[in-house]
């Protein structure tokens, strides 16, 4: 077969600019060197956190800065052919970097009573930080390896994080290294995939991607989806995701499935928005296949969940099909050159994934709150009487939970209705039966949580929600508070972020 | 202004009562009976301001941007028709305050935060006039009112929460893809997108998909009113709710089913409607007749209030679906008249409930010599329900088959079926919870008889109802405009009405 080798873009050598637009990578860098050198003078877990999360917060502000000024009109860039700086990456650099501090300051937390070493564990953190924020801002297949493979190294070992001794340290390692295998194995999916895509079309960046029809370019896209459907957990990759999610610490559990998946997220919306490859046929027919898989098992299988983390991951397997459901109205709608229709579907895909982050964030927070290290918060029933006990938490708790069911007063709400708007704009019925049946198989299984949290708290009970809530617990508390009001906030007045996501959509 | 002054007195007396209890646990009653005394006094003003003459459709609209990049404001509006409603709302919202008066003991602050924060959903709905609006409004109430069941309800309370909860919102699913659909034909024909109510009736959407939405719509609607066959998390809910959440989902939330019909699905869908009219005429009867036999059969006497609860609101839907002056106006009434009725006889049900601590009539008999009050105030709310004339429910119930009678005559002779079932279950109640032997199993010596705040409760409600039956002209009035308006609105549907 004829091959055609596309000139590579001239790409200029890194100036000042190019660094100055990698700041935030930069600055995540230089946190997670500093972090090091920190535990190699003198072990201190508050001096690693605060290290850790001055990091992110500095990368997050770098972010949202970039972001203003392409309000401004500054034009988006490329530096280098390898990264993409556009405010489609500083807004979702922004919100990993923030979200990346909410986890740090968490894990603050959690492992306060560890009596092993704790400071590696935000070493991690900001490593997989770093790795997230180079995938949503990569604009080449190298550049999605190097940042996939940071994120997915740094997540094995917080994973696999000795936070037990004994038997116990078998169940997280037997998590990590299920982790391990299977991401290993997706990720090579991957791999094979980008090789075929350059083999057909000559090129490794991906946002001029030149149009194919060969069967190797389709199974390149193929393998290529697939090993992306494996770290979003989509139907049917997802057998790893309730195992992991159960043995893993609470803090790791948290990044992966709220940082973990956004940025994979991020990167294959980037790529299949491409009007190139959302048209085709082959995949739209998968995807939408997937899609509708992930939301009714993931719904039918969270029903006979009794463990919170096990429930919530396979919640999060119905979330990321309903997410599918508004990329699909992307290509969909492309294919018929409704302009308008194609960027309102972005515009709500990327919502819910802003929302989907924000409220998963907060229901683990919630559960890392009542939970430490030696002694996790994992069942439903742990959190019986929470309302009584403890009104503040177990209200926010509602609101996530709520949330995630997409009740109104939360912006869960506001983007399940944005997902609807844009799959009826696309004619999308079967998914839209299929997201009718999975909302309301999803709030058999939300409403067991809020029920138990509104029984009677018996006096004989030993529950988790009688835990007294220490001083190390104040930043997540914060934390907390401040998911609440955005996630209310969005929920009862969403047009500012309407606005940012608005132009996110329209500048890449 | 005034409307939303409606909203925020019961959204904020809510969040007091809630906190007050941390000073005195008497405190949040008072805040709750204040706050809802409070919104009669925008009610009265909106009253004054009404004139029948007016041409402008509503008495006040309050307008304001809200979400300007999906064509989403905030409105709301009242004409007669939901002026009529939302008084309903507030009267029945005092008296579930006093039926909770000396119930509730347990968590009593959140309980009327819980109260308050229905009735505002419920006010909500009836005022909202840009659809987002309307269903936001329309999902909000039904959290609060799943709180009341599943905390303070009875023995199988979870079952019931979540069965209510279930069935609003997977119908309430369907209803918010209709209505999105609906946008979406506007934006294709209008080139903007709008969720006001004026703009959508403008819409026109043909054929096939118009039954498909106005099924939507339809179906939300009628699990809400409820009618056969989306009904059966009515008995469930109302046996295992508290007596103060039995009388606001039989009194209020079942009427926001109801109002839905009226307002949105058949001027939305006039030509689909039309088509629809006969299953829809059918399905009224069927919930008239089958919900009055099903009520026969129970021995549970909340169960048997709630059947005969479907059975009434068979006669709403019947009057929606003549869709004609008399029978609207029959369905208005007969919600009013039901509204305080049925609100009654759960309040006389979680009564006996609360001094014998059943709720199964086998157990009972012979209360008349005990509680010869009681008995009374169940005689006079027995025979209101059965249709007595002089009372609201016989004009409501009358004026429906006489609309429906112009339609179908069958449909109109069937239901009229109902009124003597309704007769028998209503006596038949009496007589074995009043009436005959005492039960020899069970010890009733000390049933205590109503007090006087029970009592004045049970008269306010009489007077209420006495008024409606003498005096229907005062509510009828207020509502004909809107509804001669809205049957008329529909060409289409008269047109197909008279082929047929």
């Amino acid at each position: 077969m004829e091959k055609e080798f596309a000139t590579m873009p001239i790409t200029p050598a890194v100036d000042l600019d190019g660094l100055l637009l990698l700041l935030p990578h930069e600055l995540m860098g230089l946190a997670i060197i500093v972090g090091m050198l920190a535990i190699a003078i003198g072990r201190n877990h508050f001096v690693s956190t605060v290290i850790a999360t001055s990091g992110m917060l500095a990368a997050g502000i770098a972010g949202a800065m970039q972001f203003y000024e392409l309000t401004l009109g500054a034009a988006p860039s490329m530096v280098t052919a390898l990264f993409v700086l556009d405010a489609l990456s500083a807004l979702f650099i922004a919100l990993l970097a923030f979200s990346a501090m909410g986890v740090a300051i968490m894990s603050f937390a959690y492992f306060h009573k560890l009596a092993d070493a704790r400071d590696e564990f935000q070493l991690l953190l900001s490593l997989a930080t770093l790795g997230a924020i180079t995938l949503v801002s990569s604009a080449h297949f190298i550049t999605v390896v190097i940042g996939l493979e940071m994120l997915s190294m740094a997540l094995y070992g917080m994973i696999a994080y000795p936070i037990h001794s004994g038997a116990w340290a078998a169940k997280s390692l037997e998590s990590a290294i299920k982790y391990l295998v299977l991401s290993a194995v997706a990720s090579a999916t991957m791999l094979f995939g980008m090789a075929l895509i350059y083999a057909a079309t000559g090129s490794l960046g991906f946002l001029d991607i030149s149009v194919s029809t060969g069967s190797l370019f389709y199974l390149g896209l193929l393998m290529l989806f697939v090993g992306a459907a494996f770290k979003l957990s989509l139907v049917p990759f997802h057998l790893w995701t309730p195992d992991v999610y159960q043995g893993g610490p609470l803090p790791a559990v948290a990044f992966l499935a709220t940082l973990g998946k956004v940025a994979v997220a991020v990167f294959a919306i980037r790529l299949f928005s491409q009007p190139q490859i959302g048209q085709l046929p082959v995949v739209t027919s998968v995807i939408a296949l997937v899609a509708v898989a992930s939301i009714l098992v993931g719904n039918l299988l969270a029903l006979r969940q009794t463990n919170l983390k096990r429930l919530l991951a396979y919640s999060s397997i119905a979330h990321m099909g309903y997410l599918l459901v508004a990329v699909l109205s992307i290509s969909a709608a492309t294919a018929i050159s409704e302009v308008e229709d194609s960027a309102f579907a972005l515009e709500s895909a990327l919502f819910y994934l802003l929302v989907y982050s924000l409220l998963s964030l907060g229901a683990f927070g919630c559960a890392l709150l009542v939970s430490s290290s030696d002694d996790e918060a994992s069942g439903v029933g742990d959190y019986r009487g929470l309302f009584w006990r403890s009104p503040w938490l177990a209200s926010v708790l509602l609101v996530m939970v709520l949330g995630l069911a997409g009740i109104p007063l939360t912006a869960g709400f506001i983007a399940k209705f944005q997902v609807f708007f844009a799959a009826v704009g696309d004619s999308q019925w079967g998914l839209l039966a299929a997201m009718v049946l999975g909302s309301a198989i999803g709030l058999f299984y939300y409403l067991r949580i809020v029920y138990q949290m509104l029984m009677p708290v018996l006096d004989t009970d030993e529950s988790f929600a009688l835990r007294e809530i220490g001083i190390e617990s104040l930043g997540v508390l914060a934390v907390l508070a401040v998911l609440t009001v955005v996630v209310l906030w969005v929920g009862v007045y969403p047009e500012p972020l309407f606005a940012l996501i608005a132009f996110a959509a329209s500048n890449f | 202004m005034i409307l939303l002054w409606i909203l925020l007195i019961l959204f904020f007396g809510g969040l007091l009562a809630w906190l007050s209890e941390w000073f005195d646990s008497r405190l949040p009653r008072w805040i709750a009976l204040f706050s809802v005394a409070a919104t009669l006094i925008p009610l009265v003003l909106l009253y004054q301001g009404y004139d029948a003459d007016s041409e402008s459709k509503w008495i006040v609209e309050f307008s304001r941007s809200w979400i300007p990049s999906l064509g989403i404001k905030f409105t709301l509006a009242v004409d007669g028709l939901s002026l009529l409603l939302v008084g309903l709302t507030s009267f029945l919202g005092l008296i579930s305050i006093g039926a909770a008066w000396e119930e509730m003991r347990e968590r009593v602050g959140f309980f009327y935060f819980n109260l308050l924060w229905t009735l505002a959903g419920v006010v909500g709905v009836f005022t909202a006039i840009d659809l987002f609006l309307f269903f936001f409004f329309w999902e909000v109430m039904l959290i609060p009112m799943y709180f009341i069941i599943a905390i303070w309800g009875h023995e199988n309370k979870r079952y019931a929460a979540t069965k209510f909860f279930l069935f609003t919102q997977f119908t309430g699913m369907l209803l918010l893809v209709s209505l999105l659909c609906l946008v979406y034909f506007f934006k294709i024909q209008y080139g903007y997108l709008s969720f006001a109510y004026e703009d959508l009736l403008r819409t026109e959407v043909d054929g096939a998909l118009e039954i498909g939405l106005m099924l939507g719509f339809f179906i939300a609607f009628a699990t809400k009113l409820p009618s056969v066959p989306f009904h059966s998390w009515l008995p469930d809910a109302h046996s295992q709710a508290p007596t103060a959440g039995s009388v606001l989902l039989a009194g209020v939330l079942l009427k926001t089913g109801a109002y839905g019909l009226i307002r949105f699905t058949l001027p939305f869908f006039p030509e689909a409607s039309a088509q629809f009219t006969p299953v829809a005429l059918a399905l009224a009867v069927i919930s008239i007749l089958y919900c009055a036999k099903v009520a026969l059969a129970q021995s549970d006497i909340k169960r048997l209030i709630a059947y005969t609860s479907v059975s009434h609101m068979g006669f709403v839907l019947l009057g929606i679906y003549a869709w004609n002056l008399i029978g609207l106006q029959g369905a208005v009434m007969t919600m009013l008249a039901h509204g305080l009725s049925a609100a009654a006889l759960f309040s006389l049900a979680g009564g006996l409930q609360g001094r014998l601590h059943t709720r199964d009539m086998r157990l009972m008999g012979g209360f008349w010599a005990l509680a010869p009050r009681m008995a009374v105030v169940a005689l006079f709310f027995s025979v209101a329900a059965l249709g007595m004339p002089g009372l609201g429910n016989f004009v409501g119930e009358f004026l429906s088959l006489l609309g429906v009678f112009s339609v179908s005559i069958w449909a109109a002779a069937l239901a009229a079926l109902g009124m003597i079932v309704a007769s028998v279950y209503s006596l038949w109640v009496m007589q074995a919870v009043f009436q005959g032997a005492q039960n020899s199993e069970a010890d009733h010596s000390s049933l205590p008889d109503l007090d006087n705040r029970e009592l004045f409760i049970y008269a306010l409600m009489m007077i209420g109802l006495v008024v409606m039956g003498l005096f229907p002209n005062a509510f009828l009035d207020l509502s004909s405009g809107v509804l001669e308006r809205l049957s008329s609105a529909s060409d289409a549907f008269a047109a197909v009405g008279e082929s047929r």
